[in-house]
């Protein structure tokens, strides 16, 4: 209880003062899982609208795995990017291990997989209502895509908010290719497990408080934008 | 309102990659290091000090020795900053790097519950100590990390005569984490551990643990620097990383170290100008 | 390229549909040509639908084919019973299909507001199209499909879910279409509404054409048991 009431009071203070630190970690935690929401909608989401719309031999394989894949141990995805970006990985020469893109991409990887199964499950029900009068149209399977991607764009956006704070709350796959390097790729979450293993848990609570606030707050601007857009659109 | 939602993404997408800190361009060179010296602080005490004398930022990651060395083998840092000499030395004699520095000295203690089971408050022996956690089967918390405080531990237990490895999961526990984390581990299950010094020191959560032995020279932890060989690994800054190592066992570097204190408490002691003690 | 002058006649041979085991529709063959509008007509679950599916090439039929005079593909359009309408503005909406069936993007934009304009929701352009009333959707869906210029356009019951003042306004457009030389091929099960606007009746009963007739001496004479029953408003399955 006595440490719940000094994490509350922590989280206020580090708040209040803006602590640079802290603020440093909270932009860097912010670019990082934003990127790698967008970099994983940009394949995500079209490969879901596809899934959503197109029948094809293998389609029900391609699912299964996508559903396996939502379930990766973000440690193990993590540990594959290090074997990968190491110096002695076969993208060695590009330097990336231990740097921000080197966690995007970890992010990335573990969040497309969600950001697909999502899209699929929300598009399935439109293109439903859609399908008949699309080919009415002319539009096959793919020109259904950007369509489907345009018109659920309000759906998706929340679609997108549930891979951003899976992107955000991850701690496992960041700290392996990120290695937790202060001032440089230290983020909320591997600055977490780093206090709660110096067994400050009141401040590693503290960062907890802060991250909530964060990630509550991105989700509240995007669902108001989401709620304002909606209404116009019906 | 189409276009206000695409301009939302589009200044999201800007900011979250233009805001690229300058530190992506600044001359660096990565550490491999063990969390005794991070989270006891004493890099963020002597770092700045040797960024500010040489323009060179440090990028310190920070693991167990055994996976440091590992950091170093497939290049991933530029120098090795670890506490097993044995391991140190198979890395160096492997070609992986070196030569080995060695470059300060702390201290170990084992720590246990205020109610002490097994009885070894206030020994100097660790012999005894271990012997006696080990016939009062009492909990006891190993790294089980490969670590260099769990190398240590393992060599203790060897020079006491017992194979610990025969309680274990009962009460011989190997969690196989990190030194804050084992630390966390037995201060809620109230068993025996072997720390650094330092670790301890800053560490928060302690509740009823407490330092039982101390002060047996078999418990000294020695520190070595090396840097990851450039021929095996060509983009190793040698030059940059040379220089770190050069410092740290420079005057300037050595008394950097010792002026490091928690509460008044010197942590690591130098000793790279003194012939290292052997053990 | 120069497609032939006209896509009809349209001519349905054999045509048969049958899905999951039920039979629907059996050996239909008819021949629409150009001309006034054919209405289709019958009883609830006779296959009128279904037809028109099969004739616009939404299903692919179990036996028999469909075959036109010409390039059929981007001159044919179809309005459904509940208009499918993209959740984009009333414009967006009518401009849509014209980018998928290669009109030049400079043109599309004047094309879709004359379109808006001939059904009265010029004025409606900028709205979110799924903001309108039930008889604006539906005009909506009109104008979306007049834009495309087709030459022949099926609509499935268009007016089955419309207030009269709405039926009525889309009747008039269906008018004016097929004034402009459109060739209207509508289902309905408003006998008034086939009334006034067919040229030809197709009496579809059990999933066969039963009858195919101009509309004048259908309405006045009948030629089966089942039609003259229809007519008269009795119970027929």
């Amino acid at each position: 209880m006595n440490d719940l009431g000094s994490a509350f009071s922590t989280a206020l203070g580090l708040v209040a003062t803006a602590d640079p630190a802290v603020a440093q970690i909270v932009l860097l935690s912010l670019r990082v899982s934003l990127t790698a929401v967008a970099v994983a909608a940009l394949v995500g989401l079209p490969l879901g609208a596809l899934l959503a719309v197109a029948r094809f031999p293998g389609r029900g394989g391609v699912i299964v795995v996508l559903n396996a894949l939502m379930g990766l141990p973000p440690v193990v995805a993590g540990l594959l990017i290090y074997l990968l970006l190491s110096r002695s990985g076969p993208l060695g020469s590009l330097g990336l291990l231990f740097t921000p893109t080197a966690m995007v991409i970890a992010q990335a990887v573990l969040i497309t997989p969600i950001l697909a199964a999502l899209t699929r499950g929300v598009l399935e029900g439109l293109w439903e209502e859609y399908a008949e009068q699309l080919r009415s149209f002319g539009a096959g399977p793919w020109r259904a895509v950007p369509t489907l991607l345009w018109d659920g764009r309000f759906m998706l956006l929340t679609v997108l908010l549930a891979g951003f704070g899976r992107a955000a709350a991850e701690v496992g796959a960041v700290m392996v290719v990120g290695g937790n390097i202060e001032g440089f790729t230290r983020v909320m979450t591997t600055a977490i497990a780093l206090e709660t293993s110096k067994g400050d848990l009141p401040l590693a609570l503290a960062l907890g408080m802060v991250l909530m606030a964060i990630v509550v707050t991105v989700n509240a601007l995007a669902q108001g934008l989401r709620d304002t857009a909606a209404r116009w659109a019906g | 309102m189409f276009t206000t939602l695409r301009r939302t993404f589009l200044a999201a997408a800007i900011a979250a990659t233009a805001s690229r800190p300058a530190a992506a361009q600044e001359r660096f060179i990565t550490v491999a290091s063990t969390t005794s010296t991070e989270q006891s602080g004493l890099f963020g005490h002597i770092l700045p000090i040797f960024t500010r004398e040489t323009g060179i930022a440090v990028r310190v990651i920070a693991l167990g020795t055994g996976q440091a060395l590992d950091v170093g083998r497939r290049g991933d840092a530029d120098v090795v900053f670890v506490h097993d000499r044995a391991a140190e030395e198979r890395f160096v004699a492997e070609g992986f790097g070196g030569p080995r520095r060695h470059v300060m000295y702390n201290d170990f203690v084992i720590t246990g519950p205020a109610a002490d089971p097994a009885r070894i408050a206030g020994l100097r022996d660790t012999n005894q100590a271990l012997r006696r956690i080990a016939e009062a089967r009492a909990p006891f918390i190993s790294r089980g990390d490969r670590s260099g405080t769990h190398a240590a531990e393992l060599r203790l237990w060897q020079m006491a005569g017992v194979d610990p490895t025969t309680g274990r999961g009962q009460w011989y526990r190997e969690v196989g984490q990190g030194m804050g984390p084992a630390l966390n581990t037995a201060a809620a299950q109230g068993a025996y551990i072997l720390t650094d010094r330092g670790t301890w020191l800053s560490f928060r959560n302690r509740q009823d643990q407490r330092i039982l032995v101390e002060g047996d020279t078999r418990l000294f932890n020695q520190y070595g620097v090396m840097l990851v060989n450039p021929q095996r690994h060509p983009h190793v800054k040698a030059a940059d990383g040379q220089r770190f190592i050069d410092w740290i066992v420079s005057p300037a570097g050595q008394a950097a170290i010792a002026d490091y204190k928690i509460n008044g408490e010197q942590l690591f002691f130098p000793n790279a100008t003194q012939p290292e003690p052997t053990s | 390229m120069r497609t032939p002058d006209t896509i009809l006649p349209l001519r349905a041979e054999g045509l048969g549909f049958a899905a999951r085991g039920l039979r629907i529709l059996s050996d239909v063959s008819l021949t629409i040509e150009a001309g006034a509008p054919t209405i289709v007509i019958g009883p609830n679950g006779a296959g009128k639908s279904v037809l028109l599916r099969l004739l616009h090439g939404l299903l692919a039929p179990s036996e028999g084919r469909v075959t036109w005079a010409g390039q059929a593909a981007r001159r044919q359009a179809m309005v459904f019973q509940r208009p499918v309408l993209l959740r984009r503005s009333v414009l967006a909406n009518a401009v849509y299909p014209l980018g998928l069936s290669g009109v030049a993007r400079a043109e599309r934009e004047a094309r879709a507001r004359d379109a808006l304009a001939l059904v009265g929701l010029g004025d409606l352009a900028d709205r979110p199209a799924r903001r309108l009333s039930g008889g604006e959707q539906q005009r909506l869906a009109l104008a979306r499909a007049a834009a495309l210029h087709p030459e022949v356009l099926f609509l499935d019951e268009p007016c089955a879910s419309l207030d009269p003042a709405a039926t009525k306004a889309v009747e008039e457009i269906v008018a004016a279409l097929a004034a402009r030389g459109t060739k209207i091929v509508m289902t309905t099960h408003d006998l008034g509404q086939a009334r006034r606007l067919a040229g030809e009746v197709v009496f579809v009963h059990r999933g066969r054409v039963a009858e195919h007739a101009p509309a004048a001496a259908f309405f006045a004479q009948p030629a089966t048991p089942e039609a003259a029953a229809f007519l008269r408003g009795e119970l027929v399955w």
